[in-house]
């Protein structure tokens, strides 16, 4: 297949970004769309340009790493799967692939189609944890969780981190991202108990770093590539609102 | 070189309780004037920065990554192992001990892996308390799965995405840590050198990866774990960014280098499906519990799958190995796979695949069933191939994966360089020639949670430090920035017409045929020939676009693909040294009559360490002799 991509070039977050026009030529449907892109890096490394900057590791689409906006979709167009796992055979012969960075105020442009997702960081370091220390933990199995609670537990621990929630989001918001974690660990018997210092803390955090205010457009669930639902959104905000009651009746 | 390996006298099983007593400890007041560099935030470096820093010590934090929690332990799928015996299938920490041994082939330190087994039942204890959701049966107990090389049911999972379960209660634990100020941790920062100070390791060269600074650090022990050189192979089905620069340049400023060329063939993956693959996706061992490994009893037999009578097709592992079947261990199953498939029986495009069929579990538990244990993978595995899994079974074929090789250490987990320690996969440690499928998820949060802690201690209770405490303006630190700059400005001014992975890939090529699932003596000799023509064709030919002092993706993988080159050959010169078949090395010229390999005790009972002896010199090898005294010698037998 023949593509023709228009790509975000920006050279680091003091310069004005703008779209610049390849054409990729011998695509083969069976390669990712990070493979496609190696390709285009390879040509144009040859041709003595500059390679366009994206974000990668695993490809396997667990480490979150990879993050792309592509024909105005987050992780593009194959419902539930990361970029690294999207390949050519989403894409026809002759189509215009626009391909753009994950925006949003709390993710600072870096280069090209990276940016600097560290705020996410910063919210899991205000309370995303349990506070446990190393050594000491009684035998797993003396606390036995239901299956189902665990099950829930885990649909929401499987969030990779990756951003497309914001960068889906009309309002930037983070919601969905910060809802998994709470929802994660408040559904265990072992994280519940912290969990209204954690909701508390980690909203703040949140608003801190710029993200914006969820107002139900749901594209975020829309998006995600592990399908974690917005239900969490609506728990961890009637969580905020009872720790908020909680702390000033106190 | 020291190779001292420091095992603590008196029987195996008391062996690590009494170092715990003996070994002295830092008055807590004083941890905190002690400094760690802790090199890698995966299972290992997190697990160790975190438990560092509640113990009190002083930890900066490094890794590539723009956060620790996209280590590359975040893609380990199937699962972890722990000697709980909850399943009462006659489990038991001397059990798990023998099982890696002889997994192993008799190729690791005994008391090391003893140990490994007592402390695998606290780690699973840790993570349950930090929230790392397992799989539970309806009861609410924790559930377990079989893996290869076991005929217990011995591995916690959490779906198919153990690792990244483990990783994120790791990243929390560490993330507690940096809120209390006690790590600093630096992502998307590269260690381009260590440096040694009057013959101990006090600090590390790096790079930010965002702005080019390059930058020393000074400390009081350098803590690698950085990970495996899968990547060697370019294909494999690590992360793209691994590398092996940590390890290496600690080799190259005195660090011995143990076992190289013991590498792990992963049998179940994804095959290769054209030139622009990038990487190799694994298929979980996991998938072994039920899925039936098959090809035609006839060469190319062109016909689909599901038109194969049971009559016409071979279920080689179960053929060949009655009591493990499907369940061998990964060396074996992935030579069995190659093996079938130089017979002209493989399957698909290229015919280098073997058939992993769920028919009869479908029929047996039904779709849900299957989906249930396995769900993502299967989703995973349509995706990248476009074909169903519940209906025309996967194609498989093996894959680099794991690499048992790496800096040789104590039992402290000290290397041979006084200060400098090695956790995790970067250490040669504990899996001998061949690892077993969930010991690695378990042998790196050993390492960081349960034993470093004790002995960085000792180290540091038992050194002295200098009375000048060493800061980066000592001469040392500027010489290792020189270098680390003079390195960059010429991989900058090569200005050639080829790409870095360009390189890579046919430095992966060289590696796959000379070093891979079978070597001999002429192919060995053949890749040490083309290895150092690459490396000199790298050193003319390679284009690096843009400078040092920004953001430069081709940089960075220059740099990597440079420290290949020159691995690559080390390896090489390893698999050419030990002349014997053992676990995933295997050398075809040792091997009996129906293909199993054949191990010689006599001579290569032994760790080979390498010693860099200069860029033009030949490394010299040393031995660490390996004994045998709760696991009596013997052939590994599966069938
Ligand atoms: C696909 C896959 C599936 C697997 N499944 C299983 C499984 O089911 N069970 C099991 O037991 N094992 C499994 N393994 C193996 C296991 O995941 C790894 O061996 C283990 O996670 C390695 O952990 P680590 O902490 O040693 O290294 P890693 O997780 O690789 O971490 C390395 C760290 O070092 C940093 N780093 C590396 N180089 C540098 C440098 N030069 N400068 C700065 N930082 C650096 C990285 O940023 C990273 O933080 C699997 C492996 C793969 C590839
Ligand atoms: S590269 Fe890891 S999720 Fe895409």
């Amino acid at each position: 297949m023949k593509l023709t991509l228009r790509v975000w070039r920006q050279r680091n977050a003091s310069e004005q970004g703008r779209f610049e026009t390849y054409e990729a030529t011998d695509v083969s449907p069976d390669m990712s769309f990070l493979e496609m892109l190696d390709v285009l890096n390879r040509d144009l490394v040859e041709r003595s340009e500059e390679p366009v900057a994206f974000d990668h590791d695993c490809r396997e689409g667990i480490c979150g790493t990879c993050s792309l906006v592509i024909n105005g979709v987050a992780h593009g167009p194959r419902k539930a799967t990361t970029t690294c796992q999207l390949h050519m055979r989403s894409f026809k012969d002759g189509d215009t692939v626009t391909i753009e960075p994950f925006r949003a105020t709390g993710f600072p442009a870096v280069r090209d189609l990276v940016v600097d997702r560290s705020a996410f960081d910063r919210i899991l370091q205000s309370g995303g944890f349990i506070s446990v220390n190393t050594g000491g933990a009684p035998d797993a199995n003396a606390l036995p969780i239901g299956k189902a609670e665990a099950d829930t537990a885990f649909d929401a621990a499987a969030c990779i981190g990756c951003g497309a929630c914001v960068a889906a989001c009309p309002n930037a918001a983070a919601m969905l991202f910060v809802s998994a974690k709470i929802a994660h660990l408040s559904h265990l018997p072992q994280g519940a108990v912290e969990h209204e210092q954690r909701v508390v803390r980690m909203v703040h955090a949140m608003d801190g770093e710029g993200f914006g205010t969820c107002r139900n457009y749901y594209e975020c669930e829309a998006v995600c590539p592990k399908e974690i639902p917005v239900s969490f959104i609506a728990d961890m905000n009637r969580g905020y609102l009872k720790a908020a009651l909680t702390a000033a009746s106190d | 070189m020291n190779l001292d390996a420091k095992i603590p006298s008196g029987p195996i099983a008391d062996k690590w309780d009494n170092h715990r007593f003996d070994m002295k400890l830092v008055n807590p007041a004083n941890k905190r004037k002690f400094k760690v560099l802790m090199v890698g935030s995966g299972l290992a470096g997190g697990s160790a920065a975190s438990t560092l820093a509640e113990l009190g010590y002083d930890v900066e934090c490094f890794c590539f990554q723009d956060s620790p929690r996209r280590a590359h332990s975040i893609a380990a799928q199937g699962g972890i192992n722990a000697a709980k015996n909850y399943q009462n299938d006659g489990d038991s920490v001397h059990r798990l001990f023998y099982d890696t041994v002889k997994g192993g082939d008799f190729r690791s330190r005994e008391a090391n892996v003893y140990r490994l087994a007592q402390v695998s039942a606290n780690i699973i204890d840790q993570c349950v308390a930090q929230g790392v959701p397992f799989a539970r049966e309806y009861g609410g107990q924790l559930a377990n799965r079989s893996f290869g090389g076991a005929q217990v049911s011995r591995t916690f999972y959490a779906r198919g995405q153990t690792g990244q379960q483990l990783l994120l209660g790791c990243y929390a634990g560490l993330n507690r840590q940096i809120a209390a100020g006690k790590v600093r941790m630096h992502p998307r920062t590269e260690l381009l050198d260590i440096v040694i100070v009057d013959g101990t390791a006090r600090g590390i060269v790096t790079r930010d990866l965002v702005t080019g600074k390059i930058q020393s650090w000074a400390g009081d022990t350098v803590v690698l774990a950085t990970g495996g050189y899968s990547t060697v192979f370019y294909l494999s089905t690590n992360a793209m960014g691994c590398n092996v620069t940590a390890t290496w340049r600690a080799h190259k400023r005195g660090a011995g280098f143990a076992n190289p060329c013991f590498t792990q063939i992963h049998p179940t993956c994804i095959p290769v499906s054209g030139d622009h693959q990038s990487k190799l996706t694994l298929m979980s061992e996991s998938l072994r519990n039920d899925g039936r490994v098959w090809v035609p009893k006839r060469a190319d037999d062109d016909r689909q799958p599901g038109e194969i009578p049971d009559a016409e097709r071979d279920y080689y592992l179960e053929r060949k190995y009655p009591s493990f079947g499907n369940l061998a261990p990964r060396d074996i199953a992935s030579r069995s796979a190659k093996e079938v498939c130089d017979e002209g029986r493989g399957v698909g495009p290229g015919k280098r695949g073997v058939y992993l069929d769920f028919r009869d579990s479908v029929e047996r538990v039904g779709k849900q069933g299957v989906s249930e244990r396995y769900g993502n993978l299967f989703d995973m595995y349509e995706r990248i191939t476009d074909e169903n899994p519940y209906e025309r079974p996967m194609r498989i074929y093996p894959a680099p994966h794991y690499t048992m090789g790496g800096l040789w250490v104590d039992y402290n987990l000290m290397s041979n360089v006084p200060g400098l320690h090695v956790i995790g996969e970067a250490n040669f440690s504990d899996h001998g020639a061949n690892r077993l499928g969930a010991s690695a998820l378990m042998q790196g949060l050993a390492d960081g949670y349960f034993v470093l802690p004790y002995t960085i201690g000792h180290y540091f209770a038992t050194y002295s430090p200098d009375k000048q405490p060493i800061t980066t303006d000592h001469p040392e630190f500027k010489r290792a920035e020189a270098e680390v700059n003079a390195r960059i400005e010429r991989l900058l001014n090569v200005q050639g017409s080829k790409t870095v992975d360009s390189f890579h890939k046919r430095l992966g090529r060289i590696m796959w045929e000379g070093c891979g699932m079978g070597r001999n003596a002429q192919g060995l000799t053949a890749a040490l020939e083309q290895i150092p023509a690459l490396r000199e064709e790298f050193w003319s030919g390679v284009r690096i676009p843009g400078s040092g002092s920004e953001f430069n993706i081709e940089l960075e993988k220059a740099g990597r693909v440079a420290d290949f080159l020159e691995f690559g050959e080390l390896m090489c010169r390893d698999a050419l040294a030990r002349d014997e078949s053992c676990g995933g090395h295997f050398r075809e010229e040792h091997q009996t009559a129906d293909g199993e390999a054949v191990r010689n005790d006599e001579e290569y009972c032994h760790a080979s360490v390498w010693e860099h002896k200069g860029d033009d010199q030949e490394p010299v090898m040393h031995r660490e002799a390996l004994d045998f005294e709760n696991v009596a010698l013997a052939t590994r037998s599966y069938k």
